[in-house]
């Protein structure tokens, strides 16, 4: 067994090499990036010939994953949380088609949107879809559950879902690994109908769905990964899931605590042991990292069964991720808080890199808006959304991805013309292609700004889909070719620029724009790889 | 033994190679360890911290609590100053002086300074003039872990060995011009702790 210091993400990518995957399919997105990178810059992945593919959008990830799981083989999906919600479609049947190979799902959330639009908690997709989820509250749990979650997929011809947080994903301890085991070999389902969700086909997998959910608590409660401890203070019985038994047990030093705790780590719930910390213990305090599922589920509409605190009653804050304070104050334990921050430290936020193509992009349009009102501006997710704050303060909406175009056509329809999208390529492949079609067929007095940084900056720098297809796509749904303009956003060809999105403004119909000029950060990068390679 | 540490800077400042050096000495002495970093959003010019944890038993919460870090070590002055609710009262602030300016409203260097001397045990450098001066103008970062050292009950053979292996890969020179950077920082410290 070998001892490795790793970030929950690449425990996790270590231990689908190891449980033999065949395959990973996702799309960036912060903090569940760097699972796919880790397989992608694994010599001994690369060796078995696992394919690591960052995908369109999540949705394709999804499906492609249950294309390989469908032809027998293991594979894993990663996504940020919100990325769930657009592989929702797939996601939710795919508990109704079920799985062949082992197929496992992780999905990672942000509460406190560290870098997130919400805090929206997968687990509720999980339980919505009827499948088992497997939540770790370290890392060496978390390459456990991997391994145990590929088992779990196989044994019950199950998707399996593993929820991850930021500060797991981002954290980093030793992690033990196992023995590699062999990859599947292809075998197709033994009913070929399984997969097709015809509605009397459906009707029949629905209800075997239904009729593993008690085998599925059985097994949360013998495999261990929820423990009930035993504590000698009734007065309180505590639940945890996630990371927040860590918080717990930090403010023990000797680690001994004296209520019983059920430590939460899989779904669904294990009924027994819930059960006996009811009948044991005055009230139930439930400390979970997210949103309060268990709470509510326990508390129930009316409260008319046991004591429940948690999120809802105020014992805990209702949004944000835990942290060891919190969890004393809701302990009763003094706050431990040193001195303020003084007053003169400024906030820092983040903004563009000196010399990011953006700036120059958004420079040109904010002087092309000045003979227009202020508010036209819809804008998407990326580096370009911190445009919205000073100093260059372009733009007005940033939704999900691909809102920019189709939220610009619907103010268009409204009678706010000339409105403006702007968009990145990685996220106009993601979702801007079929809003731009929407806006073809109907002819919509929009322009639309693909920024073309040949890469998904936001995220690191991962490859985009829409490199050097761009032209071809859009005039491929049907733009106009001559209001499709390329620019080069710098700071020399500023005066046309601004001449040229001015023009497209005028136009009555759909215009594209794409101002096209690499990311400095990834340039640089290529230029000392190549000087590197050169010495 | 145990070591609570926030690590502050701003993104692209090398906060997590100070991080990745100190873990990996931890590790190879026996130490368990625990890093929560940051990631993504807040790497664009942003403040960015790293939660550092060692300790000789195994560490529950990923995340240090208020009150409860031994050492400040921040490669920028202003940012030292964010993370004093995390401060214990003996411990340690061991900053740079050099200010990293990308905000219109960054205070008055000098207050930020009186602001990090109101703090009872602090160490103040100037790492990047110091890293410039001994030609690793790249390596204020390791100045700074050099005069944080005497506070983590690392060795510094063990330290330098960490370094050896982190910068190996970039070749003889790299590595020699971060443990140069790291011995200048420790004298320097161990200079002003005596006075
Ligand atoms: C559904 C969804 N998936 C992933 C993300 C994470 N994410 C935010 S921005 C971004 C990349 C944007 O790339 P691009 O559009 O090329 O803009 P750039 O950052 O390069 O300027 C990603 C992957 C998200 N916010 N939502
Ligand atoms: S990473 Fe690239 S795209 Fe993002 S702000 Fe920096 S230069 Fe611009």
């Amino acid at each position: 067994m070998q001892k490795l210091v790793l970030l929950g993400d690449e425990a996790i990518a270590q231990a689908a090499i190891d449980a033999g995957i065949s395959g990973i399919y996702a799309y960036p997105g912060t903090p569940s990036t760097e699972i796919t990178e880790y397989i992608q810059h694994s010599k001994e992945a690369a060796a078995k010939g696992i394919r690591a593919c960052w995908t369109a959008n999540e949705k394709t990830a999804m499906e492609t994953a249950l294309g390989m799981s469908y032809a027998g083989k293991r594979t894993m999906v990663c996504m940020k949380h919100v990325g769930l919600n657009v592989a929702a479609d797939p996601f939710i049947n795919s508990a109704i088609t079920g799985a062949n190979g082992g197929l496992l799902i992780v999905s990672a959330d942000d509460p406190s949107m560290h870098s997130s639009q919400n805090e929206q908690d997968s687990r509720f997709y999980g339980k919505f879809a009827l499948v088992p989820i497997l939540e770790p509250s370290n890392q060496q749990e978390a390459y456990d559950m991997v391994r145990y979650g590929f088992d779990l997929s196989e044994h019950f011809r199950l998707p399996v879902m593993l929820r991850i947080t930021t500060r797991l994903a981002h954290s980093r301890s030793g992690v033990e690994t196992r023995p590699q085991r062999e990859q599947n070999a292809v075998s197709l389902p033994t009913n070929l109908r399984q997969f097709v969700l015809l509605p009397a086909i459906a009707r029949k997998q629905y209800k075997n769905l239904l009729s593993q959910q008690q085998a599925l608590i059985s097994e949360s409660e013998s495999t261990g990964f929820n423990i009930f401890i035993e504590g000698t203070d009734k007065s309180k019985g505590i639940i945890t899931t996630g990371l927040a038994y860590n918080y717990l047990m930090e403010n023990f030093a000797d680690r001994k605590v004296p209520y019983a705790i059920v430590k939460i780590g899989q779904y669904p719930l294990p009924i027994n042991m819930i059960e006996k910390l009811a009948n044991e213990c005055d009230e139930i305090l439930v400390m979970e990292e997210g949103m309060p599922l268990v709470e509510e589920h326990l508390a129930g509409l009316l409260h008319r069964g046991i004591k429940v605190r948690g999120r809802l009653d105020g014992t805990l804050p209702r949004d944000g991720e835990l942290n060891p304070n919190i969890v004393a104050v809701a302990l009763g334990f003094a706050d431990t808080r040193g001195e303020e921050i003084p007053a003169i430290v400024a906030s820092r936020p983040p903004s563009l890199c000196v010399g990011c193509p953006h700036t120059d992009s958004y420079i040109a349009l904010n002087e092309a808006m000045e003979s227009y009102s202020k508010g036209r501006v819809f804008a998407d997710i990326g580096c370009y959304t911190l445009a919205a704050l000073p100093p260059l303060q372009s733009i007005n909406s940033c939704v999900d991805m691909g809102a920019s175009i189709t939220m610009a056509k619907g103010a268009a329809d409204a009678g706010l013309v000339p409105a403006v999208a702007v968009i990145g390529d990685s996220t106009f492949t993601h979702s801007g292609m079929t809003g731009l079609l929407d806006a073809v067929i109907h002819k919509a007095p929009i322009t639309v700004l693909i920024l073309d940084n040949s890469t998904t900056g936001m995220t690191g720098g991962q490859s985009s889909e829409a490199f050097g297809r761009l032209k071809d796509i859009v005039t491929g749904l049907g733009v106009e070719p001559e209001h499709i303009r390329i620019l080069k956003p710098l700071r020399k060809n500023h005066a046309e620029n601004v001449q040229a999105i001015s023009e497209e403004l005028n136009y009555d119909g759909v215009s594209v724009i794409i101002p096209t000029r690499e990311c400095i950060q990834t340039l640089n990068k290529r230029l000392r790889e190549k000087f590197k390679n050169k010495k | 033994m145990k070591k609570d540490i926030i690590l502050a800077g701003v993104g692209g400042q090398g906060i997590l190679s100070i991080a990745a050096i100190i873990g990996t000495a931890a590790v190879s002495s026996g130490i368990y360890v625990k890093q929560a970093e940051v990631h993504g959003m807040s790497q664009r010019g942003g403040d960015v911290q790293s939660n550092l944890r060692l300790s000789s038993a195994p560490i529950a919460s990923d995340l240090i609590p208020f009150g409860k870090a031994d050492m400040i070590i921040s490669v920028e002055p202003m940012e030292s100053l964010r993370y004093l609710p995390y401060l214990s009262p003996e411990a340690w602030l061991i900053t740079n002086t050099t200010p990293f300016i990308n905000i219109p409203n960054y205070p008055e260097v000098e207050n930020v300074m009186a602001e990090v001397r109101k703090v009872k045990n602090h160490i103040v450098l100037d790492a990047d003039q110091m890293a410039t001066e001994a030609g690793s103008a790249r390596s204020a970062n390791m100045v700074i872990l050099g005069a944080a050292s005497p506070f983590l009950d690392i060795a510094m053979e063990v330290l330098e060995k960490a370094i050896r292996s982190t910068f190996g890969r970039k070749g003889e020179e790299v590595v020699n011009m971060n443990l140069n950077a790291l011995r200048i920082g420790r004298q320097l410290a161990d200079a002003q702790m005596t006075n």
